[in-house]
């Protein structure tokens, strides 16, 4: 960034020319791809809002001859096999409460590793790391069963409590309470206060940006998560969305309309969520390199 | 920080010391730092620890969840996925096969493209934020969702993919889901589309981490643009490049949505990936003992590549 600057600071640089036609090209690029990463959403919403029968129609129809609810009232509507405003209300829920989980659980890991001595920390944390490479997959049979063993089968609480216990949002607050300094919370301690106050009073307000990002990213993350889902849940009104639009695409294989208004139901929390914090969860994600 | 605590050294010796980082806080020996643990302890052992070891121990029997008996047998499971022709090999082995290739075609893209889009995006002009933005935007979404959307556009009658290639005189009947090669096109087409923005962003961090004073070195000592490249931003992204390259094999080891939702594993099941051979087989087919073992082998192919990608790329740095 800092040398593009000191480029153009030079008016008699021999490459200016060059420099104009390196933007011109660049902004025909980046706009070209704009469209190709924009027109497919379009596309679902377009879709969305027209009668069936125009969906498949060719010329295709960028913008619908009118505006039909059919796709929408169909699955808000009909259905013991795809009931997706239930679904949409389990995801709701079951992003929420993972949040929420991940939330009190890291945080107060994270602080433990940051800040205090105690036996078998360093065993923890390299267990924690060294799990974090292991494929999910490899846990998916034992879970199963655990979960079982709990009840849980076919329950929201298979999706909410189990994938809580990822060591990502440990790593990524210790990275953070790690870089706090140490001098407020000493004050704290000299005053007399607990730990337990010091983390709530200190450092918990201190974090505010970092939990945010990271509540985001687990409630993305979340209402996102589909392959474990598909084999926890079965019955048609414990699913949440993603498995559900699976359901949704094989109950009514070329309804496009009623298929694609799945989809953006689908989007349109996480495209909100985004838009007023995109910042956020690109720097988040940037900086922990978390993949959902 | 560092001089303030050496000025109040004279002063105030204890807090000198705590700015030193000697005097801590005293919890070693308490309670409380396992008081604050404990809550992802439990999570963690019953969700991590437990299973990881509990499903060595289902792999080693055979492990029918709706048979009473659940007898010892050994390493057989994981021998019978070395032994030719035997039930279990041919289908585990082809789902293998289907997660490498998938594996193969889409790793390239998803490092190449993001590093090139990251570098135009490096430069300072309007909207650059806005473009990093949209491109990052489907990454946001699910699977299920990216899947639903391309299965539609893709779709050989009815998708828009077909008939634009027809609008430009091109093949316009292209069987992208059912059939090969075109399924994989299929499969890491939406993948890249998905998750570039992903490895866009990672690479947008590390170029600017690049300290700008070694561009501006390159340039007195006479670099032009492509030996600046080569010679500054290359090197400074290179741990950022073992990163995208590592998480990005990982990710793609691991696919199942795509494969699920736009091929449905067709033709026949040569794009039904590894992670959806292992989970049907345990937990609908519910031969677990042999799912277990099938995702330890998985998960011993992956530690493998991801030890030899990290050699190789280590290796290249000295």
């Amino acid at each position: 960034m800092a040398q593009r600057t000191a480029d153009r600071a030079q008016p008699k640089d021999p490459q200016r020319g060059g420099r104009l036609a390196r933007l011109v090209l660049s902004y025909t690029v980046l706009i070209l791809l704009t469209v190709v990463f924009v027109a497919p959403l379009l596309w679902m919403l377009s879709t969305s809002l027209k009668p069936n029968v125009q969906t498949t129609r060719f010329p295709p129809d960028w913008i619908p001859d009118e505006i039909s609810w059919e796709g929408y009232s169909t699955i808000l509507t009909t259905s013991t096999q795809t009931p997706v405003f239930l679904w949409f209300v389990n995801s709701m829920i079951a992003a929420t409460a993972h949040a929420a989980l991940v939330l009190v659980t890291a945080s107060m890991a994270a602080y433990a590793l940051a800040r205090m001595d105690f036996r078998g920390k360093r065993i923890f944390f390299v267990a924690i790391i060294a799990t974090l490479f292991i494929p999910p997959i490899t846990f998916f049979t034992p879970n199963y069963l655990i979960v079982d063993s709990f009840g849980w089968l076919d329950t929201l609480l298979a999706v909410i409590v189990p994938p809580a216990a990822g060591g990502i949002g440990v790593f990524f607050l210790r990275q953070f309470f790690i870089s706090l300094p140490r001098e407020l919370e000493e004050a704290a301690l000299i005053d007399g206060a607990n730990r337990l106050q010091i983390f709530f009073r200190i450092i918990l307000p201190l974090s505010k940006a970092p939990l945010a990002t990271l509540a985001l990213l687990m409630f993305l993350i979340n209402w996102n998560d589909f392959l474990w889902p598909v084999y926890i849940l079965f019955s048609p009104e414990a699913q949440t969305l993603p498995p559900g639009l699976a359901t949704l695409q094989s109950s009514y294989t070329t309804n496009y309309t009623v298929i694609m208004a799945g989809g953006v139901i689908a989007s349109i929390p996480v495209l909100i969520l985004y838009m007023f914090a995109q910042r956020y969860i690109i720097e988040g994600v940037s900086r922990s390199g978390l993949k959902g | 920080m560092a001089t303030q605590g050496v000025e109040r050294t004279g002063v105030q010796p204890p807090v000198a010391r705590s700015a030193g980082g000697g005097r801590k806080p005293t919890d070693a020996g308490t309670f409380t730092p396992y008081l604050f643990m404990a809550p992802y302890l439990v999570l963690f052992v019953v969700f991590v620890l437990v299973p990881a070891v509990f499903g060595i121990w289902i792999s080693l029997h055979n492990w029918d969840y709706l048979l009473p008996g659940k007898p010892w047998v050994g390493l057989e499971n994981y021998l019978d996925l070395f032994t030719p022709n035997s039930a279990n090999s041919t289908p585990f082995w082809n789902s293998m096969e289907a997660t490498a290739k998938f594996t193969l075609f889409s790793v390239p893209p998803l490092v190449v493209i993001p590093l090139l889009v990251a570098l135009i995006l490096n430069q300072s002009f309007r909207g650059r934020n806005f473009f990093r933005a949209v491109y990052f935007a489907p990454y946001v979404l699910g699977v299920a969702v990216i899947g639903i959307l391309w299965r539609f556009i893709l779709d050989p009658n009815n998708g828009l993919l077909n008939y634009y290639l027809g609008a430009l005189g091109l093949p316009d009947s292209i069987p992208w889901t059912t059939s090969l090669p075109w399924g994989w096109v299929a499969l890491v087409g939406p993948t890249v589309w998905w998750t570039m923005g992903f490895n866009a962003v990672i690479y947008l961090t590390g170029l600017q981490d690049v300290d700008p004073a070694l561009y501006d070195a390159a340039k007195v000592d006479g670099a032009n643009r492509w030996q600046r490249f080569r010679h500054v931003t290359v090197p400074g992204l290179r741990p950022v490049f073992l990163f995208v390259v590592t998480t990005t094999i990982l990710a793609s080891a691991n696919v199942f949505g795509q494969s699920y939702i736009i091929t449905q594993g067709a033709p026949g099941n040569e794009t039904r990936v590894a992670i959806w051979y292992i989970a049907q087989e345990g937990l609908r087919s519910f031969n677990m003992g042999s799912a277990a073992a099938m995702s330890y082998v998985l998960a011993l192919a992956l530690a493998l590549v991801s030890l030899a990608n990290f050699a190789l790329l280590r290796y290249k740095e000295d």
